[in-house]
């Protein structure tokens, strides 16, 4: 059984397609690339599967169970963390808060757990421990929007990991980067690879890609063109047309 | 009270109310009609226009709240509008002639006087404050500042969104209600006029004044601005103007109000404090 299944996704936008008829399935313990031109449907796909907007056909199985239509907290719930194309970490809270907030989904469900204390040893202890792993140690008490971006982003990260998710959601971590820093990143996405969790990984920056993903799926206005290996995507016409345009 | 619990919905949650005054008024003619009209005694019927108040807020906030920023704005003054209205229109409110024969809460077997009363709301409102460190600090807390840094992240970190948004609606409505029945019986006659959308814009005056958000600011902003008007009762004349160049000051100079993160006076406080400590 795959960790994640989508089959023949669509999304409409007031008759635009954004996204036409995908299928594709992820396992854990592996990154599977998506990648595709400006506009091809990948940050959609992203926000069906994560359930901030619902879809107009198709299905999408987590864990051998539906979770269309789900709202998007009760997806989160289940284990699927995502982080943002344009960075949104809860700005004038600090990292530790940031990463606290993930913690709450242990509690929210009951009024009443909900009202004790959020500032619990044993969770601050877990957050440090996830803070530090991010490489955020020192920067704890900071308000996230001080931070440079490349902690914005590795503080997503470390906020998406707090669920203690089977499945990640990357929207393209490593743009707007400096080289060391995307470099970073990628470390930390390995280390989370190695640890069982599923990650899917939006990315434009080809060397990213092709070094972090066994399997890669591209997409196009809306559809799936091409699946495969790093060497067959990049051999592949389709994609070089999709990519480059027809030749004349 | 009432400033202080529209922060619950403004400051701590981020939705922004117009119509807060409502739900103040709710609370006070529940309060008066329980105690005129049905003889309750006062320790019942202010509990009791605290409930109205909250589930009216809760009924009314379910629909509202699915709309956001500008648009909750709008609506939530329409339910302002709505409310004075039916307080005004609908003989059974009394019309614009409003309820009389309210009187003060009796204890002992006799009839508090006016300073007694004054103290049982400031020690009420100690209470609700002490209630409002602990929602602060408690996973409640947690969520509604995640939602007002950013809905759409904090739902993907497993926040219920609407249910949290709700929540600060009937908790920020039921103290409203609180502060309206505690009102009523202060006054002795409330009547619709007490509870329009003037009502609202000065309550949300305060909040933003004293600093939106905050745990005291609110508290101080109601105070000034409380007071404000009955010391220019000289200049009366001007006082709505005086009270719009003090608004329009408090944006342009101290956005985050008078407590807030970016003001002058915590920050002058933080730097006497630090000079003090190192002069030692």
């Amino acid at each position: 059984m795959a960790l994640l299944e989508v089959a023949a996704l669509s999304k409409e936008f007031d008759g635009l397609r954004a996204l036409d008829g995908v299928s594709f399935t992820a396992e854990g313990g592996e990154i599977l690339g998506i990648i595709g031109p400006n506009g091809a449907g990948k940050t959609t796909l992203f926000n069906l599967i994560s359930g901030i907007y619902p879809s107009s056909a198709g299905e999408i199985n987590f864990q051998g169970k539906s979770i269309l239509g789900m709202k998007t907290h009760q997806i989160s719930g289940l284990g699927i963390g995502r982080t943002f194309q344009i960075v949104r970490p809860f700005q004038n809270l600090d990292v530790e808060t940031n990463v606290l907030v993930a913690f709450g989904h242990r509690f929210y469900p009951s009024l009443w757990k909900s009202t004790g204390p959020f500032r619990q040893p044993e969770i601050v202890k877990e957050v440090q421990k996830l803070i530090e792993r991010a490489g955020l140690g020192p920067y704890a008490k900071q308000i996230a929007k001080s931070l440079p971006l490349g902690f914005k982003k590795r503080l997503e990260i470390a906020r998406a990991l707090a669920l203690n998710p089977r499945l990640l959601l990357l929207d393209e971590p490593s743009a707007g980067l400096r080289f060391e820093e995307s470099a970073q990143l990628m470390e930390l996405i390995r280390q989370v690879r190695d640890q069982g969790i599923g990650v899917l990984l939006i990315e434009h920056n080809m060397q990213v890609v092709m070094d972090l993903c066994k399997r890669i799926v591209v997409l196009d206005h809306g559809s799936k063109i091409a699946e495969g290996s790093p060497e067959e995507i990049r051999s592949n016409p389709l994609v070089i047309q999709a990519y480059l345009g027809k030749e004349v | 009270m009432l400033a202080h619990s529209l922060n619950i919905i403004t400051g701590h949650a981020g939705q922004i109310s117009l119509g807060h005054a409502a739900f103040f008024g709710i609370g006070a003619y529940t309060s008066a009609m329980l105690y005129t009209g049905a003889g309750f005694p006062f320790w019942i019927s202010v509990p009791m226009a605290a409930v109205v108040a909250g589930v009216v807020g809760a009924l009314l906030g379910i629909p509202c709240l699915r709309v956001r920023d500008d648009f909750l704005a709008i609506t939530t003054m329409g339910i302002n509008f709505v409310v004075e209205a039916i307080f005004l229109y609908i003989p059974f409110f009394g019309g614009a002639m409003g309820i009389g024969g309210i009187n003060l809460p009796k204890w002992f077997g006799r009839e508090m006087t006016k300073p007694e009363y004054f103290i049982l709301i400031l020690a009420v409102f100690f209470l609700l404050i002490l209630l409002d460190r602990r929602t602060g600090r408690s996973w409640i807390g947690l969520a509604w500042a995640s939602i007002r840094e950013d809905e759409q992240a904090a739902g993907a970190m497993g926040v219920d969104v609407v249910r949290f948004k709700v929540l600060a609606f009937i908790l920020g409505s039921a103290i409203a209600g609180l502060a309206g029945g505690f009102y009523a019986h202060f006054l002795t006659f409330i009547m619709p006029q007490n509870f329009g959308f003037g009502q609202s814009i000065a309550v949300l005056s305060m909040v933003v004044f004293g600093g939106i958000g905050t745990r005291w600011g609110p508290i101080i902003g109601a105070i000034i601005l409380g007071i404000l008007p009955e010391v220019s009762r000289p200049i009366m004349e001007y006082r709505i103007l005086i009270y719009g160049v003090l608004l329009l000051a408090m944006m342009r100079f101290q956005p985050g109000g008078l407590l807030g993160s970016e003001s002058i006076l915590p920050k002058v406080f933080r730097r006497t404090a630090y000079r003090l400590s190192s002069s030692e």
